[in-house]
């Protein structure tokens, strides 16, 4: 069992807020995943052409100025870093590519856990409130934000094998359920180019659209080619740059939960995370069908 | 009347509360506030009191419910009146997968939509839905009536042993042994005293009746697909 939340807000206005509301919705999950948790926030955007990653060590006195000095000298770029807890938000005046290249081949122990220009991710063992103050996610202000409570079922409990997944740029997956076909699929994927960082099913899921998306499909036809291909039981809620999906599979044994104003979107497991958002009393509640890709976008 | 604010009091001991009444209490009438989808609200009651709900609740609401009243003013999660011996359990909003799931006996009605799995293995509850329910509904249905005033989702009636199943709009595939029986007007009938009893309006000579082809009771080598 896992519980999975997403916030998508419409009104501007709201952003400032959209930390304290997603950490509410986040804690509300607990029940369901206790033992990891995990969000993307899509924060501040860096200009253009530069790139932000979220990274992570196990060491918390790892030196993560000293890597970023190095990184900036390899490359030839200015680099900046702030370090929250065990993860270290690293910007570049740099495209991702190089930035993730280097760092896969010069800093073996640290771990990416997302890129792109504006989201970052947290994630890490332990109680979801715990993991939110860690990371002072509740004063995040953003536009967007996806977050997973953990209660593991196909692999390990490691901050590695914890929600949310990235496997392009400003995407990432979280995932309730379990898929059956995952190895076969992660061989798959391997023939055509994905590495992986985990055996976990759930980022298998997460390069998965990221292939399909590469290869030109639209985050929609991503999705519905999920539904043929991804065999086992799942609500999936997805981020993007500028937006969110879900998508339960066919037989709908995974819970969800869709609310609506006209100032926010937002996706739980149950109804008890969607509870405390701002005028929630107005909002058109619905139960999202089976094998239906539902999409928000900022356009 | 009781009101309970749930912002300030635990469903075990709201629950606690409710099992402790004798059946000749007083305290016939129960509001409870701010539910704000909590799990098991007024789960197992054994008295004839009615109960209020204002707000949406979670999982399992009125789960087991004996001779009790309880209304939902809202939408609810899984499983609502599950195993339902008797009473009325009526819901104003949507409900979530499993709704009167292997009820006994009593009513639940849901005024909205029902999701998938509605009346899932019931054994004599009636289930009135006033919208449409989702697929597998009265799958392995045993006994009782299931009415769905709007659509019925895939696979219908699947493996069903009895129960009937009466369906007023679409219905967008039976499931394994589940065929459509004439509608006599000793079912119309029966179908028309359960809305009247639901206080859900609808015209019952509209419907289409469903029930058990009986052909899966006794294991049959030309049915070995069905099983």
């Amino acid at each position: 069992m896992c519980g999975i939340v997403g916030l998508f807000l419409k009104n501007p206005a709201l952003r400032p807020e959209l930390g304290h509301h997603v950490a509410i919705m986040l804690t509300g999950m607990t029940d369901r995943g206790p033992d990891s948790a995990g969000i993307a926030v899509y924060h501040r955007p860096v200009a253009a052409g530069s790139s932000k990653l979220t990274l992570f060590h196990d060491d918390p006195t790892y030196h993560w100025r000293g890597m970023a000095g190095q990184l900036a000298d390899a490359l030839d770029v200015e680099t900046d870093v702030t370090v929250k807890a065990a993860h270290a938000v690293l910007t570049a005046q740099s495209e991702e590519k190089p930035v993730r290249a280097w760092i896969t081949e010069n800093c073996k122990d640290v771990r990416i856990m997302g890129y792109g220009q504006l989201m970052e991710v947290y994630k890490e063992k332990g109680r979801p409130a715990d993991v939110l103050a860690r990371y002072g996610i509740a004063e995040m202000d953003g536009t967007h934000a996806i977050g997973h409570t953990r209660m593991a079922t196909e692999s390990i409990v490691t901050t590695e094998h914890s929600h949310p997944f990235t496997a392009a740029p400003d995407m990432c997956l979280v995932h309730n359920g379990s898929l059956s076909n995952h190895n076969r699929l992660r061989e798959w994927l391997r023939r055509r180019g994905m590495t992986f960082e985990t055996d976990n099913d759930s980022e298998v899921a997460a390069r998965y659209f990221a292939f399909r998306m590469s290869e030109g499909a639209t985050l929609q036809e991503a999705m519905e080619a999920g539904l043929r291909d991804l065999d086992g039981f799942y609500t999936f809620t997805m981020g993007t740059r500028d937006g969110f999906a879900v998508l339960r599979d066919s037989i709908a044994c995974k819970p969800a939960v869709l609310a609506e104003t006209d100032d926010w979107v937002a996706m739980a497991s149950e109804y008890r995370s969607l509870a405390h958002l701002p005028g929630v009393d107005k909002a058109s509640i619905w139960e999202p069908k089976p094998a239906v890709v539902y999409t928000w976008s900022l356009q | 009347m009781q009101t309970v604010d749930l912002a300030n009091t635990t469903i075990r001991a709201l629950n606690q509360r409710l099992h402790d009444l004798p059946k000749d209490t007083n305290e016939r009438s129960w509001h409870i506030v701010n539910p704000m989808g909590a799990h098991a609200v007024a789960v197992g009651l054994m008295v004839p009191v009615e109960i209020r709900i204002n707000g949406h609740v979670g999982y399992y609401c009125a789960g087991m419910n004996k001779e009790a009243t309880v209304i939902v003013d809202g939408h609810c999660g899984w499983g609502i009146g599950e195993n339902i011996m008797s009473g009325l359990v009526r819901v104003t909003g949507n409900a979530s997968q499993a709704a009167g799931a292997s009820g006994h006996g009593g009513m639940v009605v849901i005024e909205g939509d029902a999701g998938a799995r509605c009346g899932i293995a019931m054994k004599g509850v009636d289930i009135v839905v006033g919208g449409s329910v989702g697929h597998l509904s009265a799958f392995m249905a045993q006994a009782g009536n299931l009415v769905v005033c709007g659509d019925a989702g895939e696979a219908l009636g699947d493996s069903l042993y009895e129960a009937r199943i009466f369906v007023r709009g679409s219905v967008k595939s039976l499931g394994a042994d589940c065929i459509e029986k004439a509608m006599t007007p000793e079912h119309v009938k029966a179908l028309d005293a359960l809305l009247k009893k639901a206080g859900i309006k609808a015209d019952a000579k509209t419907f289409r009746r469903y029930g058990s082809a009986r052909k899966l009771y006794n294991f049959h080598i030309d049915h070995a697909d069905s099983y």
